[in-house]
Order: C-alpha cells, then sequence, then structure tokens
C-alpha cells in the first residue's frame, strides 16, 4: 500500500499532482495540481497573495487535510494509504506547526502550552517538563513560564509556539505566515530561531507574502491563483 | 514502513480534562450550572409532587372513616344481636375492636349518684350506657386515670364503671385510686377510669359506662337502641360493613343493617391519581427543561472549544484522545452539577415542606438518578459536537 522513493532521493516531501478542490457551493479550486520536492534540512520559501492557496497547500503537507487528487510521500510514506489514527501518529511524530493565529491554548499556562508539544508522544511528564524548561529559555520566555498564554502578547506568543514545536524535534517544521502578526523586531527573532532550526538540520517550510522573509529562505516556491511554480533563490 | 503511533496515557488525559475544567472556572460554572438548574428543578418538581401526594394520601388516611356501626334494620325492643359480638367480629379480617352499645332507657328511676341515698330533687340525670369492652375501645378513648374494663369484667358481668369526663364533673368524681363508686337504681358500681376523651360518640363522654352483661342482668334494659360498633383498619370499613351481619347473624342477616362511610379509598385514589399526574408532567417538562439547559451548556462549552480540538489533532491526538477528554471532562461536570443540583432541589423541597408543615416524602430513585441525568446528558451533549470536530479536518477548525 505505501511506495517508497529510492532512499538515495533523500526527499523530505515528494508531492505529484496534488490538487485541492473546496466542494462549495461555490466550488473553489483552492489548489492546482502541482509537483515539487523538498529535500531534507531545506529551507524553503512559498509566497503569494492573500487567497492564492497558500494556506491550503500547508494543510496537505502537514496531513491536517486530504487532497482531492495526486500523490504526497512524506519521508518515502505515501500518506494516501495512512488511516486516521496513522495519520494523526505522524502528525504527532514527525510534523512541527506554526500557525499565523499562533493557536496557543488560552488558559494554560505557557509551560502547560508547550509541554502539549510532546503529549501526544506518551512521553513521560516529568521529561516533556524537563525538556519544556529548555525550550522556554531558548526562546527566551523562562520568566513569564507560569503566565497564561491568554494574556501574552503577540510577539511572546508566537515564541511560544516555537517553542512547543521545538520541543517535538520534528523532522518538519511548517509555518503558516508566522510573522504576518508580528513587527519587524518580533519577526526577526522568530526567522532567526527558524534560520537555527534549519542549521540543526531540521527541514522548514514557511509561507509568507513578506519578501522580506522570503529572502531568508534557499528556496522560493511561488504560488498564484492556486498555481505552483518555482522561482530562481535569492538568498 | 510502520508509522509510530500517538500515544495519550490515561494519566495524561484525565489531567488534560481536570485542567480544561479548573483552569476556566467561569466557563465551567456557566457549563455546570445549566446542569445545576436542570438536575435542581427535576429534582425540586418530583420531591414537592411526591410530597404533595403523600400529604394528600395522609389527609385523606387521617380523615379515612374506619368506624362501621351496625344497627337493626327491624327494631322490636328486643336485642338482635348474640352475646359474642366481639368474638365474632374480630376475627374477621381488618377490624380492630368491636363490640355492643347503646344508651340505657331511663324513665327517671335510675337516679345515677356516689351515695347511697337517692336524692329528693333529682336534676338532669347523668345517662347510663351499655358497652362492651369492645365497642368502648372503638371509640378510640383516652383515659384521664384508671382504666377500661375488659373482657373478664364483661364475661363475668362484673359492677365495674367508666364515666366520661363531663359525667365525673358532673358527679364529683376526680380519682378512682380510692374506689369510688357510682349507685344506679340502687346497685352500686366501682368506677375503675374516667374517660378524658374519644374520637367517636362523644356520648360516652356525658354519660356512665358499665358492662352490657352487668346493665342486661341489672336493669332489665329493653327498647333501647341498640348497636354494634366497630373500628376497623384503614381501608377495611367497607368489607367490615358487608361481613359482619352475616357473622353475628348467620340466621337472618337482612336483620341487620351496616352504616358504612363512603368510600374514601376511590375519592382518595382519584385525587391523588389527579395531582400524581399533574405532578408528573411538571416533573417531565422540569427534566426536558433541564436537558435541554445541560445540553446547551455543554454544547456551547464544546463549540468554543473547536479551534482547541484542531490543535490537539494537528499536534497528534486521535480522534478517541479528543472523545476521551471531552468524555472524561463532560462526566465529571455533570457528576458534581448533577449533585449540586439534587442538593439544592432537595433543599428546596425540605424547606417548602417545612414551611407548609408537611412531611418530606421524596422517592430515593429520584436523587439517585438526578446525578445520572447530569452525567448522561452532559456527556451525550458534549461529545457529539466533540466528535463532530475531531471529524472535521484540522485545517478546517483551525481556520475559524
Ligand atoms: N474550507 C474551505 N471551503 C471553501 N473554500 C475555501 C476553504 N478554505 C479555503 N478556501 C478558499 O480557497 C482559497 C485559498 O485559500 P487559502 O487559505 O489557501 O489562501 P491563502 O493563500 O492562505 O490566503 P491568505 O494569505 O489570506 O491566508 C481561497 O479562495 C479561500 O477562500
Ligand atoms: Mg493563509
Amino acid at each position: 500500500m505505501t511506495d517508497t522513493v529510492p532512499p538515495a532521493v533523500e526527499s523530505v516531501v515528494v508531492v505529484e499532482g496534488l490538487s485541492k478542490v473546496f466542494r462549495g457551493p461555490p466550488e473553489v479550486a483552492a489548489l492546482r495540481p502541482c509537483s515539487f520536492r523538498v529535500g531534507a534540512g531545506e529551507f524553503v520559501a512559498i509566497t503569494g497573495p492573500s487567497g492564492s492557496g497558500k494556506t491550503t497547500l500547508l494543510s496537505l503537507l502537514g496531513l491536517l487535510d486530504t487532497p482531492s487528487s495526486g500523490r504526497y510521500l512524506l519521508d518515502g510514506v505515501d500518506v494516501a494509504g495512512l488511516s486516521d489514527n496513522d495519520r494523526a501518529g505522524v502528525r504527532a511524530r514527525q510534523i512541527g506547526f506554526v500557525f499565523q493565529a499562533f493557536h496557543l491554548i488560552g488558559y494554560r499556562t505557557v509551560l502547560e502550552n508547550v509541554e502539549l508539544g510532546l503529549l501526544y508522544h506518551g512521553t513521560a511528564k516529568a521529561v516533556r517538563r524537563e525538556r519544556a524548561l529548555e525550550v522556554i529559555e531558548r526562546v527566551g520566555l523562562s520568566g513569564r513560564m507560569h503566565g497564561l498564554c491568554s494574556q501574552l502578547s503577540g510577539g511572546e506568543k508566537q515564541r511560544v509556539a516555537i517553542a512547543r514545536t521545538l520541543i517535538r524535534r520534528p523532522s518538519l517544521v511548517l509555518c503558516d505566515e508566522p510573522t504576518g502578526n508580528l513587527d519587524t523586531v518580533n519577526s526577526d527573532a522568530i526567522l532567526t530561531t527558524l534560520e537555527e532550526l534549519h542549521a540543526e538540520g531540521m527541514t522548514v517550510v514557511v509561507i509568507t507574502h513578506d519578501a522580506g522573509v522570503a529572502a531568508r529562505a534557499q528556496r522560493n516556491l511561488q504560488i498564484r491563483d492556486g498555481v505552483l511554480s518555482e522561482t530562481v533563490g535569492v538568498g | 514502513m510502520s508509522v509510530e503511533r500517538s500515544r495519550l496515557t490515561w494519566r495524561d488525559t484525565i489531567s488534560e480534562a481536570v485542567a480544561a475544567i479548573t483552569q476556566r472556572p467561569v466557563r465551567t460554572l456557566l457549563t455546570a450550572l445549566g446542569t445545576i438548574l436542570g438536575v435542581g428543578a427535576f429534582v425540586a418538581t418530583s420531591g414537592l409532587a411526591e410530597t404533595a401526594r403523600a400529604q394528600v394520601s395522609s389527609r385523606f388516611d387521617a380523615l379515612k372513616a374506619t368506624e362501621v356501626r351496625i344497627q337493626d334494620a327491624a327494631p322490636d325492643g328486643t336485642n338482635p344481636f348474640p352475646d359474642d359480638v366481639a368474638a365474632r367480629l374480630e376475627r374477621l379480617n381488618g377490624i380492630n375492636h368491636a363490640g355492643l352499645y347503646y344508651t340505657v332507657a331511663d324513665s327517671g328511676s335510675l337516679q345515677p349518684r356516689t351515695t347511697a341515698a337517692r336524692p329528693v330533687n333529682s336534676g338532669a340525670a347523668v345517662p347510663v350506657i351499655a358497652a362492651q369492652p369492645g365497642a368502648i375501645l372503638a371509640a378510640l378513648p383516652v383515659l384521664q386515670v384508671g382504666r377500661i374494663y375488659d373482657d373478664f369484667h364483661e364475661t363475668r358481668g362484673e359492677r365495674v364503671a367508666l364515666i366520661g369526663r363531663a359525667a365525673a364533673a358532673q358527679l364529683g368524681v376526680a380519682r378512682v385510686d380510692n374506689q369510688p363508686v357510682v349507685f344506679i337504681g340502687d346497685i352500686a358500681y366501682t368506677i375503675i377510669g374516667i374517660i378524658d376523651d374519644v374520637q367517636r360518640n362523644p356520648d360516652l363522654l356525658l354519660s356512665i359506662v358499665i358492662p352490657a352483661s352487668a346493665a342486661e342482668r341489672d336493669l332489665q334494659a329493653s327498647g333501647a337502641n341498640y348497636l354494634v360498633l366497630i373500628d376497623t383498619a384503614p381501608g377495611a370499613a367497607q368489607l367490615a360493613g358487608r361481613q359482619a351481619p352475616l357473622a353475628l347473624r348467620p340466621d337472618h342477616p337482612e336483620r341487620l343493617q351496616a352504616l358504612v362511610p363512603p368510600d374514601p379509598k376511590r375519592l382518595r385514589n382519584q385525587i391523588s391519581g389527579d395531582v400524581t399526574s399533574l405532578f408528573l408532567a411538571l416533573s417531565g417538562l422540569a427534566l426536558l427543561i433541564g436537558t435541554v439547559a445541560i445540553a446547551n451548556a455543554t454544547l456551547l462549552n464544546v463549540i468554543e472549544r473547536r479551534a482547541e480540538i484542531g490543535l490537539r489533532r494537528a499536534f497528534g491526538a486521535k480522534r478517541s484522545h479528543i472523545r476521551r477528554q471531552i468524555t472524561i471532562e463532560a462526566a465529571l461536570v455533570g457528576t458534581a452539577a448533577g449533585i449540586t443540583g439534587a442538593s439544592l432541589g432537595l433543599l428546596g423541597v425540605v424547606a417548602t415542606a417545612a414551611s407548609r408543615g408537611w412531611t418530606t416524602t421524596i422517592n430515593p430513585t429520584t436523587i439517585l438518578a438526578a446525578p445520572l441525568i447530569g452525567l448522561v446528558t452532559g456527556t451525550i451533549a458534549g461529545l457529539i459536537p466533540a466528535i463532530r470536530a475531531s471529524r472535521t479536518p484540522p485545517a478546517e477548525t483551525l481556520r475559524a
């Protein structure tokens, strides 16, 4: 059921003819069939105007939604053959998300939100706590550890979200406009952290419509009206 | 290549559920409030219904006629009853006491008094009643002093007497320990008790009461209004009225006529049935409103957390993990709120009953079922949106 690509290819993401049509009404072809690969350890930016299908693509890559057509191999596994529980397992073990809207649990503390990154790994509570403290330290929020997430600033929230992904050590980090709601100083801090993750060997895919963010990626993909095209990398 | 699975320990599930409950106290309280109100209204209504119904019943029980009189259907001046009235009747079902009873006809010759000498000018004479012990007991008497004469006195025709409170005052008798006597005609009777009160036949309070056998022997009574007084168990009056004439006069049952009260059972059942169905309808309504309140509160709570459910799914939660957590949350809140609601409802019933002087009667199943209603309704109402949210692709729940 699962196809394996030759290990020599070393692609984390292999997409062939992947598309998404939202069955309306009205019917929206959010993503036209597209094909591309993301190699292990790459830092890729996907840019495009609002409504062009960026979030749709990222949701497919993150197994948050199912494609209307096409094939998607993640770490060599065709995800079409996975059960819902297996998809949850892949999300838990291999993928990290950073959302534009942060999606923290507002009534829980910073520490608890970061620990959530490992909750569905079945990791022992003590280990979760220990590693959460480490990554919170790393994003510079040790002082706010016991504060409620609902009371943080936007920049702080996104740092919590990054820490929540960091703690998982995922092979693929998917970021949907991680700096969309932040000022330049905070944006820069977040990007720096993403660059560090990349440097540590994680594969990072960032969606943005900020050219400055795209410029810091190794490789740029562009999407316009649901059509994906590769542009020459700037960085 | 096999995929590593998502894992969530039971301990973590429970602590996530508890955190969701305790760290959003206002939301939890609002959710619980629906359940508290719903369950409280249900318990209060059904408790009040039960209490009111029991109250109606006991009112009827108190009034419930347990008195039957058997009289002579064709009076000819003679005593139509056998000697062993009590023996014949008290072995019938539901008859507590029974006995012959009549007022001794007095042409002025009896002149009841406490001294041997007859008074010169006689005022209003104290009446003399001949009664078997069962007839006295059937009046449900309370004695001031002394005791009631018994079958021993009756069979032997002992010359003993009871006097009613009013008669005692008239005769100037206050105690019996000094063995006072009362003269009826020229015969002395020892007073062995003073009747303070009766629930039936208040004539007893105005009279001197002597054993029927003694009256027959000593006073040659005739032409009196002979009666048999019967006290029955609650609800047995009808049956006693039907059986007594045959038991007393198997040869001529038609000679006797039973006076029975109107059947109180039918009336009571009817009224209590009306009250029950009214309150049952009200309880049903309260239950319905309560269920809607519980469902609504829980539903809102979970819908509010669609994005949280999406996030948990994105971070690897399986559908079953979401279901488990929400079930535990809803069950804990539902049970706690159900118990609180049931307690408040019960308190309301007790307070209402107390202010009316009623006895609180409540079906224990209602109280036990109430938290269960909170639990089940809350869990179902919580699970349905939780299952729906966990089935929706996380991409969609996160978009909101
Ligand atoms: N669940 C859905 N049902 C119907 N249409 C949808 C749904 N999700 C997205 N769309 C549509 O698909 C198109 C692409 O949406 P998408 O969110 O991928 O855009 P985007 O590039 O992320 O935009 P933005 O930069 O504003 O976030 C849009 O026209 C959007 O309205
Ligand atoms: Mg988007």
